[in-house]
């Protein structure tokens, strides 16, 4: 049954895309593109411009200047109806006048499809949905209604499959177990999929690659692993996950590494791991690489340590405990203790110092609060 | 159902007008246009007509163009008391009107809330003397009324009325024939703007000590403006243009003739057309002004 | 013990406010089977007779004849009219907006009166002859913004995502409005032709300013009303009154088994 489905997904290229309303600019200039096949997710906060960059890719924008290729084809001026695109809206857009499987049938009796109903049956199959296909799309719940937009749209097999934040309706739960089944489906229809979230989880679970946006750019592009281990910028590095933040000047640099000094502590970033190697620059770790003691560890040049500092805060989050170290000069430092039933310490007022290796710092282009390095 | 543009709920706030260009112009033309045609150029042709004078060669009822501003003089010396009679039958109605429905909605609105299908079913009962005649019903009226009916010869055995006395003629009479006809379009804005008030205002006014009474009158009254407002208009307006209820073959007699019964008097009997024009035009005047009052408060995008 | 005054109170004034609202349309009911001679005013038995054979009395059945043909006609021109230009008015931004949006208002805020007289003597200006064709041109002003204010509360409420998902889903513009804006939009058109339908059948006032000889269903009870109106008129008063509100009950309990439906299912 799914065979019907395999076709081959085409690559989507943005170049120098540039969108402006009356009154703001929502994208400023994008180069974009997708490969073929490609679960890729575009990750951002609200007003980002990653909504109106998939409308553009449907056609129900025009963009302000700049080309948008589909299959290495220029579709910038093409109208919706005649891109071979299809969009899971983000509130689904099920026509309530039509019975699920007239839903689902639509796009094929448009294009003058033979077997309609057969096809659009075989698509609610995919999406386990086959025994609801007389209801009413008011008749169903949240996440019933999200398979029926995916099967309306992947029915069409289109050449392209746009997601705009098409879990967002719906409870956690729900949505991590719609995750699983839309990567599965992705699997298994071979499609390139565009999809749109402000849900970092989701975009990382999900996605071959993704794009992290902010105020009409793309930040940082790159496999979920590479950019979570490695953010660029401070955004990306407070958007995706959690960061600590330390800023100074670089005071020192060998072969491989740089180190700048807070707080007479002095930390250090390899330098491959660095977007800059002068003046002054912001290093940064995640909470759940570092761990903190009640003596003082033995320095080596593989660790940074900072201290003392001490827990104002522990919060209990269930799989781990998260803790809030303030250390004089430099404010307030997150740690993550994963929650194996044992804690080094876990008393508030604790002097601790906090060390996390080498290998996992890393320096970003931009300083935070100031805008971009200068 | 019918009456669904007093009843429906305010948009939902999905649309925001995006699009614009000749679309827009090609939806708005003919429509447009038609009321330029048959809406507005009529009333240029009604000031137009009040300013004529009679035609000193033709025979009575030919008129010829002219700037006859003496015309406007002459019937309100000649109208003034209609007027005022229109003003206050008016006035007195909507007031009846107001105090009538405003129960009424309120229990459809706010007290029926937990059974739509009731709500619903009243709100057809409020609608329902829209679906029998105009004239029939105002007709149901006078015979109801009439001098040999038994409420009649009861209030005269009761000496509320002389024995010589009716109440078919009365102003009384007039007043009641156009409360109970434009009741519904007073009811109907009262209702949709009592149906969304959000009853925990009414909690949190009594939780803060204010007294039921209190409470209707710093809380209840202030959110249902907007419905005490559109009904005040859309009854009023068109009472002090009636001339049914008032006309001697329905519920009134000559002594309770409106502005309405003279423009009609005048244009369609006595074919004095600059007269009839000339009341035409200040009956519209002074509802411009009633509009204009509205529009300053509220903008134009709420009249429709 | 505290009376509770909003338990009884309310209901008690709801059934009196009804009962005064229904008074008259009761009467009217009742003497259309009074066993009448010419005029209807006094109760002379029960008679079926002025319901099978309304037709008997001179004019009734004509009059009612050309209102049913005044108000179809006026009704597909304000409804097909009214409905382009709700629609501009919440989709679209242009311009004059505010004189748009008055010039829509206007002619709910003008006594009939008014533009009884404005109609008829454009007409008589420009010479044509009143009859059935002035009375059409006259309702359809009217009818007209009665039509938009429906439509537009439809149009508003209609998400316009569907239309996009529409033309995502390769249907074009066209097609868009038929398969899909259209039969959103239908309930809505569908209350605003018959509002407009029942004001085109009830007028009487533009319909007498502009009239000429043609007899329509009001002006044929005008007219009567002096010598006495006859029992057949209060039979197409009633039968018409049944008609509507049928209609609107059938409508309003096929709506509440849908919600109730809807309900269950979730």
């Amino acid at each position: 049954m799914a065979k019907e489905f395999i076709a081959r997904g085409a690559d989507l290229e943005l170049k120098k895309i540039r969108k402006e309303f009356p009154g703001f600019t929502a994208i400023e200039e994008l180069d974009l593109h997708v490969p073929a096949g490609e679960f890729f997710a575009l990750l951002g906060p609200s007003g980002c411009g990653k909504t109106t960059t998939l409308r553009l890719v449907a056609g129900l924008e025009t963009p302000t200047s700049g080309n948008i290729f589909i299959g290495g084809e220029d579709v910038t001026e093409t109208k919706p109806h005649e891109r071979p695109v299809n969009t899971v809206f983000q509130s689904y857009a099920l026509f309530p006048h039509m019975n699920v499987l007239e839903n689902v049938a639509f796009g094929l009796r448009q294009r003058k499809i033979d077997e309609p109903l057969v096809k659009a049956k075989e698509a609610l199959n995919l999406v386990q949905l086959a025994h609801l296909a007389d209801r009413k799309p008011q008749q169903l719940s949240g996440g019933q209604q999200q398979r029926v937009a995916l099967a309306r749209a992947l029915v069409n097999r289109p050449s392209l499959l746009l997601l705009d934040e098409p879990l967002g309706a719906l409870d956690l739960k729900l949505r991590r177990e719609m995750q699983i089944e839309l990567k599965a489906i992705q699997i298994e229809v071979g499609l390139t999929f565009l999809h749109v979230t402000h849900d970092q989880e989701e975009a990382m679970d999900m996605a071959d690659t993704v794009a992290v946006m902010n105020k009409g750019r793309i930040e940082q592009m790159g496999a979920p692993e590479a950019l979570y281990d490695r953010p660029k910028t401070v955004f990306v590095s407070k958007f995706l996950g959690q960061s600590n933040l330390l800023v100074g000047e670089v005071e020192s640099s060998s072969a491989n590494s740089i180190s700048i000094e807070v707080a007479g502590n002095k930390i250090s970033v390899p330098k491959a791991r660095a977007e800059k190697h002068k003046g002054k620059i912001a290093i940064g770790f995640r909470p759940e690489k570092a761990t903190f003691t009640s003596k003082k560890p033995t320095a080596s040049s593989s660790t940074n340590i900072i201290g003392p500092g001490e827990i104002i805060d522990i919060r209990f989050t269930g799989v781990s405990n998260q803790y809030l170290i303030q250390v004089p000069g430099l404010g307030n430092l997150t740690v993550f203790a994963q929650n194996v039933g044992k804690s080094p310490v876990t008393e508030l007022g604790e002097k601790v110092w906090i060390s996390w290796s080498v290998e996992h710092s890393f320096g970003l282009a931009d300083l935070p609060n100031t805008g971009k390095a200068v | 159902m019918a009456f669904a543009a007093f009843s429906s709920s305010k948009p939902k706030g999905f649309s925001k007008p995006t699009k614009s260009g000749k679309v827009a112009i090609a939806l708005l033309a003919p429509g447009l246009a038609y009321l330029g045609v048959f809406f507005l150029t009529p009333l240029i042709a009604l000031i137009m007509v009040s300013l004529q004078a009679p035609d000193p060669d033709g025979f009575i009822g030919d008129y010829v163009a002219a700037f006859e501003f003496n015309n406007y003089f002459v019937v309100v010396s000649d109208y003034f008391p209609q007027m005022m009679r229109s003003f206050g039958y008016a006035l007195a109605a909507t007031v009846l009107a107001l105090v009538i429905s405003y129960p009424l909605a309120y229990f459809i609105g706010v007290k029926a809330r937990p059974y739509p299908l009731l709500q619903k079913l009243m709100l057809t009962l409020v609608i329902a003397p829209f679906f029998i005649s105009f004239l029939l019903r105002t007709l149901a009226w006078k015979q109801i009324f009439s001098n040999e009916s038994w409420i009649v010869t009861t209030l005269q055995q009761l000496g509320l009325l002389e024995s010589d006395q009716y109440v078919v003629g009365t102003p009384f009479m007039v007043i009641f024939g156009l409360t109970y006809n434009f009741i519904p379009f007073m009811t109907l804005p009262l209702y949709t703007s009592l149906e969304r008030l959000d009853t925990r205002y009414l909690e949190a006014g009594s939780d803060l000590y204010a007294s039921p009474s209190k409470v209707f009158r710093k809380v209840t009254i202030p959110l249902s403006m907007p419905g005490i407002i559109s009904g005040t208009l859309l009854t009023f307006i068109p009472i002090a243009g009636d001339y049914i209820n008032a006309s001697g073959d329905f519920l009134g007699s000559s002594s309770t003739a409106m502005i309405g019964n003279v423009i009609e008097s005048n244009y369609l009997i006595s074919n004095d057309y600059p007269a009839a024009s000339a009341l035409s035009v200040l009956l519209m005047g002074a509802i411009l002004i009633l509009v204009a009052g509205y529009v300053k408060k509220s903008g134009t995008e709420d009249l429709l | 013990m505290k009376f509770s005054l909003g338990k009884y109170a309310f209901p008690l004034y709801a059934i009196l406010a009804f009962i005064y609202l229904l008074i008259p349309i009761g009467y009217t009911f009742v003497f259309s089977f009074n066993d009448s001679l010419k005029t209807n005013l006094i109760w002379r038995g029960f008679t079926f007779d002025k319901w099978t054979n309304v037709c008997d009395r001179e004019g009734v059945c004509e009059a009612f004849g050309n209102s049913v043909l005044i108000g179809v006609i006026s009704t597909i021109a304000a409804t097909a009219l009214g409905t382009m230009i709700a629609i501009a008015l919440v989709r679209y931004r242009f311009k004059f907006r505010r004189s748009t949006n008055l010039l829509l208002f206007l002619p709910m805020a003008t006594p009939e009166v008014v533009l009884g007289a404005g109609l008829a003597s454009q007409f008589f200006s420009l010479g044509v002859e009143k009859g059935i064709g002035t009375i059409i041109l006259g309702h359809i002003v009217f009818c007209l913004s009665f039509v938009v204010v429906t439509v537009k509360a439809r149009v508003s409420s209609l998400d316009p995502v569907l239309e996009e998902a529409g033309k995502d889903l390769y249907a074009n513009p066209r097609q868009v409005f038929w398969k899909i804006t259209f039969p959103l939009l239908l309930p809505g058109i569908a209350a605003a032709a018959l509002l407009s339908f029942a004001l085109s059948f009830d007028d009487f006032i533009i319909t007498n300013f502009n009239a000429g000889a043609d007899m329509t269903f009001p002006r044929y009870v005008f007219t009567a009303a002096a010598r006495g109106v006859p029992a057949e008129a209060n039979v197409i008063g009633s039968a018409v009154f049944i008609a509507a509100i049928l209609l609107v009950l059938v409508t309003q309990i096929n709506g509440e088994r849908k919600r109730r439906l809807l309900l269950k299912k979730h």
